[in-house]
């Protein structure tokens, strides 16, 4: 089963840019450490970051028109998609225990971040019929 | 490997005989990578050789004695290795391979045995499954990978850790008696028919570059149907997939849109499948060891009997559900027949069923139950209670041609 795990920033605590550099380095650590073992358990799809909220951009087809484009950051959403994995295990209940590992990343002081990481299944083909 | 049949020098052979060689060797050595690197090392050799030389008078017995040098060859630098690592000890003895057992004795039993490692109890599907397609199948790590969309790295880990497994719980070489002999053969055909699945599934993704599994289950089954012509179940289990992938170009529409069966274009139908699938059920009830796969390949061998989807023999495919039921505790058998039983005896009939079905935990939240209130409560008149069943189903398949299918569904009933 491919499930797709989004790492949300919640938009709590100091940037992570503003860590101290030891701190930073563990939790870089941690998600090189975390896709490797992925890798090596056979589970490992995709993985990626993706650039900051600031050079987001929210684009809406218009009628008649040119489509309208708004910059990010946009203001009413402090939560913003930080990165994604797809991963391919066997049940459920393995993405859950992946999906809580991820979140207990280290942040400051090495403490567990408790990242909120956001589990939807990947839709697959049908089952075959009767 | 794909290797081209003709003018070849024997070359097609060895897709053949490459799983009874490393069968054989693995059963030598008990050593599923040495085993396998040794089997390569034959078949490379082949490769070489035997365009320029001409085909052995025993090609198996070339390969596997090929193999066994390579094998030996290993043992005796391991063994080396070892001494040189610790001359203090007094090594082990490795087992030593005298020529003289290197007798050509890849018979049948080699690819029934490999087979019966690869689909040992120890592994999950998905590790049994990519290591029987890569060591029985043939199929390279990065066929098997675009098959399952995962990549490469992925892939290949999976297999070597499923060697590793199969390696700690050290079954292989343990011959096994004839209660587990008929569990692990359970397990082969279990495997083959996830395969299957797998490929019948998959082949409503991209295409392109990928393996059919389907293709491949259905060699495979053929292949222990000829090394075990008088398992009923073996038989039962390759009719039902020649049935089923007779239907296949029916089943989806142009944007791989589902077409359900009884809008299927049966002209469409493999006719040649069909009778072979037809031909080799009905042999094969005929012996007297009924079991589940006889009887789904049976209901299937009815469906593709009808003409028309209004000629289907209701009342036997109920009968065969009815007997389904006994053999196996499966909700879906269950639904199934639930289905059956609306088409013989009506709508409520069905829905009286499904309702038994509601407490049990297995279908709690699954979308076929769903799918099937829906299109039996469309069947009964019920347009609103059906679309509500259709939309509760699309909420919850994870299949998105299955989705859009149920969607549609729901938006025809609401607007026609």
């Amino acid at each position: 089963m491919k499930f797709m795990m989004m790492m949300h920033y919640a938009g709590e605590g100091p940037a992570i840019h503003t860590w101290p550099p030891q701190d930073l380095k563990a939790h870089i650590d941690f998600m090189h450490a975390f896709n490797r073992q992925l890798s090596e358990s056979g589970e490992f799809v995709e993985a990626h970051g993706l650039a900051g909220p600031e050079q987001a951009k929210l684009v809406r087809a218009r009628k008649g028109s040119g489509p309208a484009i708004t910059d990010g950051p946009f203001p009413e959403s402090k939560e913003f998609l930080a990165g994604f994995w797809i991963i391919d295990c066997e049940s459920e209940q393995r993405a859950i225990e992946l999906a809580a590992k991820a979140s207990a990343a280290p942040g400051i002081g090495g403490a567990a971040m408790s990242i909120p990481i956001e589990l939807r299944q990947v839709m697959c083909a049908p089952d075959p019929e009767a | 490997m794909s290797l081209e049949p003709a003018e070849d020098g024997g070359l097609h052979l060895l897709r053949e005989l490459a799983p009874r060689v490393l069968g054989a060797l693995l059963r030598r050595c008990g050593d599923f990578t040495a085993a396998e690197d040794a089997s390569q090392e034959a078949l490379l050799a082949a490769v070489e050789q035997w365009p320029r030389e001409g085909l052995p008078a025993n090609p198996g017995g070339w390969l596997f004695q090929v193999g066994c040098r390579r094998l030996a060859d290993r043992l005796r630098a391991e063994h080396s290795r070892r001494r040189r690592e610790a001359l203090a000890l007094e090594p082990r003895t490795p087992a030593e391979l005298p020529a003289a057992e290197c007798e050509p004795e890849t018979d049948r039993d080699d690819t029934l045995s490999l087979l019966f490692t690869c689909c040992h109890p120890a592994l999950s599907p998905p590790s049994a499954i990519a290591l029987t397609l890569r060591a029985v199948g043939g199929l390279t790590t990065a066929e098997i990978a675009s098959a399952f969309l995962v990549p490469e790295a992925t892939m290949a880990q999976r297999i070597s850790r499923a060697k590793q497994s199969i390696q700690a719980s050290g079954v292989p070489l343990a011959q096994p008696g004839p209660r587990e002999q008929a569990q692990r053969h359970a397990a082969v055909l279990h495997v083959l028919y996830l395969t299957f699945n797998e490929g019948y599934a998959s082949s409503a993704g991209p295409r392109l570059l990928r393996v059919e599994l389907a293709h491949e289950a259905i060699r495979l089954a053929r292949a222990v149907h000829r090394l075990a012509p008088e398992d009923c179940e073996t038989a039962g289990l390759l009719a039902l997939m020649l049935l089923t992938e007779a239907r296949s170009r029916a089943r989806t529409g142009p944007q791989g849109e589902l077409i359900p069966l009884d809008a299927q274009d049966r002209s469409l139908w493999d006719q040649d499948k069909l009778a072979e699938g037809t031909a080799l059920i009905t042999a094969t009830l005929a012996q007297g060891a009924v079991g589940p796969y006889q009887v789904q390949a049976a209901i299937a061998a009815l469906h593709g009997e009808a003409k028309r989807a209004a000629d289907t023999d209701w009342p036997q495919i109920q009968a065969l559900y009815t007997l389904l039921l006994r053999m196996s505790d499966n909700p879906m058998v269950a639904l199934n027949h639930a289905v059956a039983t609306a088409m013989v005896q009506g709508p409520r009939a069905g829905l009286a069923l499904l309702e038994q079905l509601e407490t049990d935990e297995r279908l709690a939240g699954h979308h076929r139950l769903a799918a099937v209130r829906a299109h039996l409560l469309e069947f009964a008149g019920d347009r609103s209670g059906a679309v509500a069943s259709f939309l509760v189903a699309a909420g919850r398949t994870t299949s998105l041609p299955e989705r859009n299918y149920l969607l549609t569904k729901a938006a025809g009933l609401q607007t026609g």
